[in-house]
C-alpha cells in the first residue's frame, strides 16, 4: 500500500494522534479528578464533579490503553526501552490510575463519609501522579535517556529513578499539570453551574497564564541551555529497522533546528503560547464551551511542539546517541505498520463518531436537580 | 539472573491470575445484560429493566476491577519484559493495537451510557448501547487470545537477523491459528458460564430465602438457559482440538496426561495416577482405553507422542539451534556471505532452541553434553502440576455440566424454587467456574514453559534488565494493592448481592416493602 518510508512517518503521526486524543479527553477527566477535593467543598458539588465525567472518563483512558498498545505495536523498541527504563516511575504512574476506575464506581455504594473522602483522595492521586509523571517522562526525553544497546539489541537502562526527577524534567512535569487542570477546570466550567461553576472558572483564570509561562520557560531553557540530537548518517530509510545502523550525535540548539528547516512547524509552539491566552479570555467572559474548545487545542499545540522538536528522534540515548531510537530504525516491519495502518483507517473514525454520538447524548450541565433525581443512581 | 526471571514470572502469575478473576464474570455477565434487557424491549415489564438495573450494578462493581487489572497487563509486557517485548513486539502488539481499536474503545465507551443513559436514550439505543459492551467485551477476548494464541503456537512469523527479532509474515495466519480460535470459543464461553453461574448462585440465594422471588425466578431461568448453551460449548469445543498443532501444544497434551511413553494408537487415557518426573513415569495409573487418543486426535489410528519421544527431538533441535546461534554471531559480526545466509536460513527455525543453552553456557555453541542434557530436561514442564490442574479443570466442568442441565430441566418445567436442596448446591457452587478457569490458565501458561514464545524465545530471555529489589518492590506493591481492592471489592458484592433488588430504591422489592409495613404497623 504505503512505501515503509511513508508508513514510518504516518505512525509517527498516527501515535502523536492517539497521544492528543489521550491529553484531551482523559486529559479533562484527570483534571477534574485532581480538582475534586481543592474545588468540592460538599459531598453534592464532589459528586456532581464525578457524574460530569462519570459516562466519559473509561472511553477516554481507552486513549492512553491504545495509545501504549501502537507504541508496542509501532515501536516495540521504545516500548521495551522506555518501561523498563523508567521502571518505578511507571509503576508509579499504575499504582496512581489503580484509584479511578474503582474510586468513580465504589465512592458511592455507601455513604460514610470517611469512606467517601478516602476515595475523593484517591481520584486526586489518579489525577495529579499521571499527568505530572507523563511531563516529567518527556522532559527527560528531551534530555536524552542513559540506556545502551547490547549485541542482541537488549537494551540496559543505566539511570536511577531520581536522575529523571531533574530541574528541567520537573518543570515540564509541573507544566503538564497546569495543562490538565486547565483542561479539567474548563470541562467544569462548561458542565456545572453556580458556585462550582465560578470555582472552576477561577481555577482556569489562574492556570492558563502559569501554562503560558512555564511553556516559555521550557523553551527557552531548551534553546539555551539543553543540546539536542541530530542523525549524522543514515541508511537507506526504507531499509530494515535497527537502531545500530545510523550515527548520531548531540549538538547545541539541534532541537529547533526543524523549525528553521519546516517554517510551518512553528505553528504548534505558537498556538501552545497563544491558545492558553485565548481560553483566558473566554473564562474571563464565561464563555465556557470556548474555553474548554481553546484549551484542548492548546494541549495538541504542545504536544506536536515536543514532537517536531525532536523529530525524528523518539529516545534518544544520552550514554551513545548512536544507540538512540528514532522513527527510522525503532519501528515495526513494513508488513506490521502496514496491517495496523488499515486496522487504524477503519476503526479511528468510527471510535471518532460513536465518541462523538456519546457525548452528545449525554450534553449539558448538572446542578441540583440531577442530584435529587439520581441520588441512588448516579456515582 | 535466575532470581530476576523468578520474580518477574512471579508477578506475571499473580497480576495475571488476578486479572482473570474479573474478566470471565465481564464477559459472561455483560450477555445476560443484554437478554434481560432485550426481555425488557419486547414485553416492556418494568421487572425486566429492574433485573438489568440491579445485575448491572453488580457487573459495575465487577468491571471496574477488571479495567484496573487490565491496566497492570498491559504496562508489565513493557516494564518487565521488556526483551521480550522487542523481540515480538513486531507480531505480539498488533492485536493488542487492534484490540484497543476495534474492541475496548467500543466497550468502554459505551459502558458509560449503559449505566448513565436510561433517561437520555430511547429504549433501543440503550439496548443497543448494552449490547454494544457485551459485543466489545467478546471482541476484546478475540484479539488477546489471538495474541496468546500466537505465545503458544507462533505461525505467520519469522526471525530477521538484520532487526535482530521476529517479524510478521502473515497476519492472516496469525489471526485464524488453530491454537488460537479454539481457544477464543473455550474461554469466551467459560466466561459465559462464569456469568451464567454468577446469576444462577445468587438468584438461588434468594430463593432460598423467599424473597423477591418473581425477581429471582426470572433471573434463575435466564442464567439455566444461558449456563447450558455455555458449559455445552466450553465442553464440546474444549481446547484439547488445539493440542494437535505445534510442538509445545504436543508437550502439553503428553504432560497432561502424564503419558512418558508413545503407545500405540488409540492411546488410554490416565484417569488418576502420581506422575514421576525423576523416573519418568507414572505410578498407580488408572487408564481408560482408547480414550485419549479420541480425545486428542479425533481417531483411532493416530498417535498421541510420548514426552520421552518429545525430549528426544528437542535434543536433536537444540543440537540445531548451536549451529544457528554460531551462524548467527557470524552475521552479527558482519560475515553476510551468501553462503551464510543460506546455511543460517535453513536451521534458523531452531534458533530458539539453541537460546535454551543460554541459561547454561552464555556463548551457546560451547555448550558442553552437560549442558545440553539440562536444557534438554527443562524442555518440558513439570508434569504433577499439569497432571493435576488439568483434572482439577475437567472436574469442576463436569459438576458444573449436571448443575446447568439440571437447573435448565427444573426451568422448563417450572420447577424453580421449588428443590431446596438443589438451589443450596447452585449457591455453593459459585466458587466452580473460577476453579476452572484458573486451573485452566494454569495449564495453558505453566504448560508452555520453558518457552515464553513456543519454539523462539525461552522464558528466561524475555525478562527486562532491571535490578531485582525493583521486581520485588513492584510485586509488594501490587500485592497489596491488589488485596486491600479484592477485600473492598467483595464486601461491596455481598453487600450488594444480599441487599438484592431492594438496593435500586425502587419501593417495590423485599427490604423496602418490610420497612412499608413496619412503618404502618
Amino acid at each position: 500500500m504505503f512505501d515503509y518510508e511513508t508508513l514510518k512517518m504516518l505512525w509517527w503521526l498516527l501515535i502523536g494522534v492517539l497521544l492528543i486524543g489521550f491529553v484531551i479527553t482523559d486529559g479533562f477527566d484527570m483534571g477534574v479528578g485532581a480538582l475534586i477535593p481543592v474545588i468540592g467543598k460538599t459531598d453534592d458539588e464532589r459528586r456532581l464533579m464525578i457524574n460530569s465525567i462519570a459516562p466519559h472518563w473509561d472511553g477516554n483512558q481507552v486513549w492512553l490503553v491504545t495509545g501504549a498498545g501502537a507504541i508496542f505495536a509501532a515501536w516495540p523498541a521504545v516500548y521495551a526501552t522506555a518501561f523498563s527504563g523508567f521502571y518505578v516511575a511507571m509503576m508509579l504512574t499504575l499504582f496512581a490510575l489503580f484509584f479511578r476506575p474503582v474510586g468513580f464506581d465504589y465512592r458511592s455504594k455507601i455513604e460514610d463519609p470517611r469512606w467517601r473522602n478516602s476515595w475523593d483522595w484517591g481520584l486526586f492521586v489518579g489525577g495529579v501522579v499521571p499527568p505530572v509523571i507523563f511531563g516529567v517522562a518527556f522532559g527527560n526525553l528531551l534530555q536524552g535517556v542513559p540506556f545502551i544497546l547490547d549485541d542482541f539489541l537488549r537494551s540496559q537502562y543505566q539511570g536511577g529513578f531520581l536522575d529523571l526527577l531533574n530541574p528541567f524534567a520537573l518543570l515540564v512535569g509541573v507544566f503538564s499539570l497546569s495543562l490538565f487542570v486547565l483542561q479539567g477546570s474548563t470541562w467544569l466550567q462548561m458542565k456545572t453551574e453556580g458556585a462550582l461553576r465560578q470555582r472552576a472558572r477561577l481555577v482556569s483564570l489562574i492556570c492558563a497564564p502559569l501554562a503560558v509561562i512555564l511553556f516559555a520557560l521550557a523553551g527557552v531553557w531548551i534553546a539555551n541551555g539543553i543540546d539536542g540530537y541530530v542523525i549524522t548518517s543514515i541508511g537507506d530509510l526504507s531499509g530494515p529497522a535497527n537502531p545500530l545502523l545510523k550515527t548520531a550525535e548531540l549538538q547545541p540548539g539541534a532541537w529547533l533546528a526543524n523549525y528553521d528547516k519546516y517554517p510551518l512547524t512553528m505553528i504548534a509552539p505558537a498556538v501552545g503560547l497563544l491558545f492558553p491566552l485565548l481560553t483566558w479570555i473566554a473564562s474571563k467572559y464565561n464563555r465556557s464551551g470556548f474555553a474548554f474548545f481553546c484549551s484542548s487545542v492548546t494541549q495538541a499545540g504542545v504536544l506536536l511542539t515536543c514532537a517536531f522538536s525532536m523529530f525524528p528522534f523518539i529516545l534518544p540515548s544520552s550514554i551513545d546517541p548512536n544507540f538512540s531510537f528514532t522513527v527510522w530504525d525503532a519501528v515495526s516491519s513494513e508488513k506490521t505498520l502496514n496491517i495496523m495502518t488499515i486496522a487504524a483507517a477503519i476503526f479511528l473514525p468510527i471510535i471518532l463518531l460513536y465518541t462523538t454520538w456519546c457525548y452528545l447524548k449525554m450534553f449539558g450541565r448538572l446542578g441540583k436537580e440531577f442530584m435529587a433525581k439520581y441520588k441512588h443512581s448516579a456515582y | 539472573m535466575d532470581e530476576i526471571v523468578d520474580l518477574s514470572r512471579f508477578q506475571f502469575a499473580m497480576t495475571a491470575m488476578y486479572h482473570f478473576l474479573f474478566v470471565p464474570l465481564t464477559l459472561g455477565l455483560a450477555w445476560i445484560l443484554v437478554i434481560m434487557e432485550s426481555l425488557y424491549v419486547m414485553t416492556k415489564k418494568e421487572i425486566y429493566k429492574d433485573m438489568t438495573k440491579f445485575w448491572g450494578k453488580l457487573f459495575g462493581i465487577n468491571f471496574a476491577l477488571g479495567v484496573t487489572t487490565g491496566l497492570t497487563m498491559e504496562f508489565q509486557f513493557g516494564t518487565n519484559w521488556a526483551y521480550y517485548s522487542h523481540y515480538v513486539g513486531d507480531v505480539f502488539g498488533a492485536p493488542l493495537a487492534i484490540e484497543g481499536m476495534m474492541a475496548f474503545f467500543l466497550e468502554s465507551t459505551f459502558v458509560g451510557l449503559f449505566f448513565f443513559g436510561w433517561d437520555r436514550l430511547t429504549k433501543l439505543q440503550h439496548l443497543a448501547s448494552t449490547c454494544l459492551v457485551a459485543l466489545g467485551s467478546s471482541m476484546s477476548a478475540l484479539w488477546i487470545l489471538i495474541a496468546n494464541g500466537w505465545m503458544q503456537n507462533p505461525v505467520g512469523a519469522e526471525f530477521n537477523y538484520e532487526t535482530m527479532r521476529m517479524e510478521m509474515t502473515s497476519f492472516a495466519d496469525l489471526v485464524f491459528n488453530p491454537v488460537a480460535q479454539v481457544k477464543f470459543v473455550h474461554t469466551v464461553a467459560s466466561g459465559y458460564v462464569t456469568g451464567a453461574m454468577f446469576v444462577l448462585a445468587i438468584s438461588s440465594y434468594y430463593l432460598l430465602k423467599g424473597r423477591d422471588t418473581a425477581f429471582a425466578k426470572r433471573s434463575f431461568a435466564i442464567a439455566a438457559a444461558f449456563g447450558t448453551a455455555g458449559i455445552l460449548s466450553t465442553i464440546v469445543l474444549g481446547d484439547e482440538s488445539g493440542y494437535e498443532v505445534g510442538d509445545v501444544q504436543k508437550v502439553k497434551l503428553a504432560a497432561i496426561e502424564s503419558e512418558w511413553e508413545t503407545h500405540p494408537a488409540p492411546a488410554a487415557f490416565t484417569l488418576i495416577g502420581l506422575p514421576n518426573q525423576e523416573e519418568q513415569r507414572t505410578d498407580y495409573a488408572i487408564k481408560i482405553p482408547y480414550a485419549l487418543g479420541i480425545i486428542a486426535t479425533r481417531s483411532i489410528d493416530e498417535q498421541v507422542i510420548g514426552l520421552k519421544d518429545l525430549m528426544a527431538e528437542h535434543e536433536l533441535r537444540i543440537r540445531n539451534g548451536m549451529v544457528a546461534y554460531g551462524l548467527l554471531q557470524k552475521l552479527r559480526s558482519g560475515d553476510k556471505s551468501e553462503q551464510n545466509i543460506a546455511a543460517f536460513e535453513e536451521v534458523k527455525v531452531d534458533l530458539g532452541y539453541g537460546l535454551l543453552l543460554k541459561k547454561y553456557a552464555p556463548d551457546v555453541v560451547d555448550a558442553s553434553e552437560e549442558q545440553i542434557q539440562m536444557a534438554v530436561d527443562d524442555s518440558i514442564p513439570g508434569v504433577a502440576p499439569m497432571f493435576w490442574s488439568f483434572r482439577v479443570m475437567v472436574g469442576a466442568g463436569m459438576v458444573m455440566l449436571f448443575i446447568f442441565l439440571f437447573a435448565f430441566y427444573q426451568s422448563a418445567r417450572s420447577r424453580i424454587g421449588k428443590n431446596k436442596l438443589f438451589h443450596k448446591i447452585c449457591l455453593y457452587s459459585l466458587p466452580l467456574p473460577w476453579i476452572a478457569m484458573e486451573a485452566g490458565w494454569f495449564v495453558a501458561e505453566y504448560g508452555r514453559q520453558p518457552w515464553a514464545i513456543a519454539e523462539i524465545l525461552p522464558t528466561h530471555m524475555g525478562v527486562s534488565s532491571v535490578s531485582s529489589d525493583k521486581v520485588l518492590f513492584s510485586i509488594i506493591s501490587i500485592a497489596a494493592f491488589y488485596t486491600v481492592l479484592l477485600v473492598i471489592e467483595m464486601f461491596l458484592m455481598f453487600r450488594f448481592a444480599r441487599l438484592g433488588p431492594s438496593s435500586l430504591k425502587t419501593g417495590k422489592y423485599h427490604f423496602e416493602q418490610l420497612e412499608n409495613i413496619q412503618g404502618q404497623g
